[in-house]
């Protein structure tokens, strides 16, 4: 199929080709043409943000909870520069993002000319890769070049540079073919040797552990699928990093909870303790390995990844299978099944013995109170109320972050979209609008903290032009509650600037953009306040002011072992545990 | 707990920088806008060393290039270095010439000496001993290029130095590696 059209409408007919319905972005003057060409269909449907960041973030948001790309589509200069904090995100949470952007026209690049800007200098380092198309007759190629890469492999943001004169040129468009790139082709099945071996080790262990990751979601479901049975045909326990949530289901007894800097105390213990750790998509980063000279000692250690140079980055590993965790965990189904393989029982009924003795430590637990709302306490609600339902969870950055991720509890994959690597605030309002539009009979809630949903909020004007109804969960504890945390933590409790002065009245702000305020400071009425929220047809700004000083724990304090957390009974110590060293980690 | 007391993990390039070697790359790439950027950009962003960099079309309908690096590192970052090329869309191939073993490795320089009299007669000899070329002369001076290994250059190199040295460039390391296989 090849057809005479513009620059412009070849965007446009790719984006259709390739089944995007829905385009999240920002119109500038160097990308008029393709808005042009939007304005003449639609299949492709536009969604309008008020910041080309938030732009980003709904498209990840979009794309964790579907599993498909997410497009959006800025100009040159500051557009595609506001967009670089969600391509970085997008980045290091391989999120797989085409993003579009316009570009001076060609014969003016490099002359300072009005919004230019090197759009793939500046992305060469936040973006999977990019492409600036200088000839009309490269773009075809191009634009079905990127979704190929953004999607394949390790998933990740693509940028594609077009300048406005390739967007009014004419040439021929052709249709997506089968080989997408002419070289890369990452490796998809794991090495059958390898994999033969590892099925060894897994018989052999007496402490064995799986440690998930985000790659199981971004395997697909069947990943997930194959992770649960795997399990119950091995009977090991289960972790998973912060964005691996929801791969394995919580209510599974054989889950740990999550693991890491604030994970469980059963969880991390079994981390340094076990002698065959199984890392499935997840990638040894700081806040899972904590101090690495002391990171789970006595283990043998098998990681399954799809980025050969995950393997051996961090932590150095005995047997690495480079290949998508979906097919190897297949294979090791397969295998375990076929080969009537068996766990060592009885290491194995030892081993959850000790397990048990780590969870009756009830690290989750905190004190309750019948006077203020403790933060722990409104996502358990949270939880209770909306666990009935289709429900989908993002999040800001931040205690309120942690307190979601220990206390809301996930049972399917693409349900829960946080920002791990980067850590952005901001991230969640617009991932909220991203996944209600994946999902619009969904309930959607960002949790969020007073300061994180500051950054993003004016997101809430696209909420409400797209009738989104997506409900912001704010746990106002008048603080930036980490950063205050780590104050405590690490400098003698002197709360430099992390105090959330001239707070807006959330309500009002909720009505002010036309949806719907809710406020609530007594624990007696939190169920009744949440249940207005979910109730609601419209999006929500929910004003949950909970205790200001709470910590959020079991916490491994950085450059501290996984043997080393601080439990919640031990709170009152804060200002201690960290030695020098330590304070130089983030 | 009843944890194995064994030695902690033994890995760690941040920890053990005791053992830093020399290793030649070889990056095959697609020959587009950019794609230098991108392998140097790599290396600055990750803090890895670079001691030598050429970059030429080796075949030019296939649209292809080949970089040659020398960089150093300990074992295992070698090794990460080159899965983190890998990772790069436009890298097609890339290979550890110094972990194959036996490459041959040139280097190409010109060499600016100034002098008079004695000194030009002993710069003349060196050049001889090192099979230098002269390829320009004039009464006060001469241009020697020299091919070889990066230290038979940096040797003749400071041999020329109390003689009259004023200007030196080289190319910088490319490699291949012997024998009849394509890599
Ligand atoms: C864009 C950005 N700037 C700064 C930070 C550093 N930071 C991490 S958590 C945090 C405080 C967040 O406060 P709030 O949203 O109120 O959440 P809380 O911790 O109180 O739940 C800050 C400033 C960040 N993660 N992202
Ligand atoms: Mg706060």
């Amino acid at each position: 199929m090849s057809k005479q059209m513009s620059g412009a409408e070849m965007v446009v007919e790719a984006l259709k080709d390739q089944g995007v319905r829905t385009l999240f972005g920002y119109p500038g003057g160097a990308v008029l043409p393709i808005y042009d060409a939007l304005f003449q269909q639609d299949f492709v449907k536009h969604v309008l943000v008020r910041h080309e960041q938030g732009a980003a973030h709904a498209a990840e948001g979009f794309a964790r909870s579907s599993g498909k790309t997410g497009v959006l589509l800025v100009t040159s200069g500051p557009g595609a520069t506001n967009a670089i904090t969600g391509l970085t995100d997008a980045l290091m949470d391989s999120i797989p993002l085409v993003c579009i952007t316009g570009q001076v026209p060609t014969h003016l690049i490099g002359s300072d000319a009005f919004q230019e800007c090197d759009t793939v200098g500046i992305t060469r380092h936040c973006t999977k890769h990019n492409y600036l198309v200088r000839r009309i007759e490269d773009l075809p190629r191009i634009l079905h070049e990127a979704f190929y890469v953004a999607s394949s492999g390790r998933p990740g943001p693509v940028v594609i540079d077009i300048p406005k004169d390739v967007q009014f040129a004419v040439g021929t468009y052709s249709a997506p073919r089968n080989n997408q790139h002419k070289s890369y082709r990452p490796q998809l099945k794991g090495d059958a040797g390898r994999i033969a071996q590892a099925m060894t080790m897994m018989t052999k262990a007496k402490r064995p552990v799986f440690y998930t990751g985000g790659g199981v979601i971004n395997s697909g479901p069947a990943a997930s699928t194959l992770l649960r049975e795997l399990a119950a045909l091995t009977g090991f326990p289960v972790t998973s990093t912060l964005m691996g949530l929801g791969a394995f289901p919580a209510s599974n007894k054989q889950w740990l909870g999550m693991l890491g800097m604030h994970g469980t105390f059963e969880a991390n213990n079994a981390m340094h303790d076990c002698d065959l750790m199984v890392c499935i998509g997840a990638r040894f980063d700081d806040r899972i390995t904590g101090r690495l000279d002391a990171f789970a000692p006595g283990s043998k250690k098998i990681h399954i990844d799809i980025d050969p140079s995950s393997i051996n980055k961090n932590v150095k590993v005995d047997l690495g299978i480079i290949g998508d965790v979906g097919h190897v965990l297949e294979d090791m189904v397969r295998l375990w099944r076929t080969q009537s393989l068996e766990a060592n029982k009885s290491a194995l009924k030892a081993w959850w013995t000790q397990i048990d003795i780590w969870r009756a430590r009830n690290s989750l637990g905190f004190r309750g109170s019948e006077k203020t709302i403790k933060p722990q306490y409104a996502i358990q609600r949270l939880y209770e109320l909306t666990k009935d339902r289709e429900t989908y969870i993002t999040t800001e950055v931040g205690q309120h972050q942690m307190w979601a991720a220990q206390h809301y509890h996930f049972e399917e994959p693409n349900r829960w979209m946080t920002s791990g690597g980067l850590g952005t605030m901001g991230y969640g309002l617009p991932a909220a609008i991203g996944a209600q539009l994946a999902h619009p009979k969904a309930l959607v809630i960002d949790i969020a903290g007073e300061a994180s949903i500051q950054m993003c909020i004016q997101e809430m004007s696209t909420a409400l032009q797209y009738r989104l109804p997506v409900k912001i969960f704010i746990l106002n504890n008048e603080y930036m509650g980490m950063v205050r945390q780590w104050q405590e933590l690490l400098h003698g409790g002197r709360y430099s600037e992390s105090y959330s002065e001239a707070l807006p009245d959330f309500v009002k702000l909720a009505e002010a953009y036309g949806g719907v305020g809710i406020r609530c400071s007594d624990p007696a009425q939190l169920d009744a306040a949440i249940q207005e929220m979910i109730d609601s047809p419209k999006a929500v700004i929910f004003d949950c002011l909970v205790d200001k000083m709470e910590n959020c724990l079991p916490m491994i304090p950085s450059g501290k072992a996984h043997n080393e957390m601080i439990l919640p009974d031990m709170d009152a110590q804060m200002g201690s545990v960290i030695d020098e060293k330590g304070k130089m980690l983030v | 707990m009843n944890a194995p007391t064994s030695p902690p993990s033994p890995y760690s390039s941040a920890i053990g920088k005791s053992n830093v070697e020399s290793h030649t790359l070889s990056v095959l790439v697609d020959n587009e806008p950019g794609v230098l950027a991108r392998v140097v950009g790599l290396f600055s962003g990750r803090g890895y060393n670079i001691e030598s960099l050429t970059v030429a079309e080796v075949a030019h309908a296939e649209h292809l290039s080949r970089i040659t690096i020398v960089t150093s590192g300990t074992p295992e970052a070698i090794e990460q270095i080159g899965h983190q090329l890998e990772r790069l869309v436009p890298v097609h191939k890339v290979i550890d010439l110094t972990l194959v073993g036996g490459a041959i490795e040139r280097e190409l320089a010109m060499v600016k000496v100034q002098g008079k009299g004695e000194n030009r007669v002993e710069a003349l000899r060196l050049a001889d001993a090192f099979r230098a070329r002269v390829i320009d002369a004039t009464t006060q001076s001469f241009v020697f290029e020299l091919t070889g290994r990066s230290d038979k250059i940096d040797q003749f190199i400071e041999l020329m130095r109390p003689i009259g040295l004023v200007d030196v460039s080289r190319t910088g390391v490319a490699a291949i590696a012997r024998g009849a296989a394509a890599p």
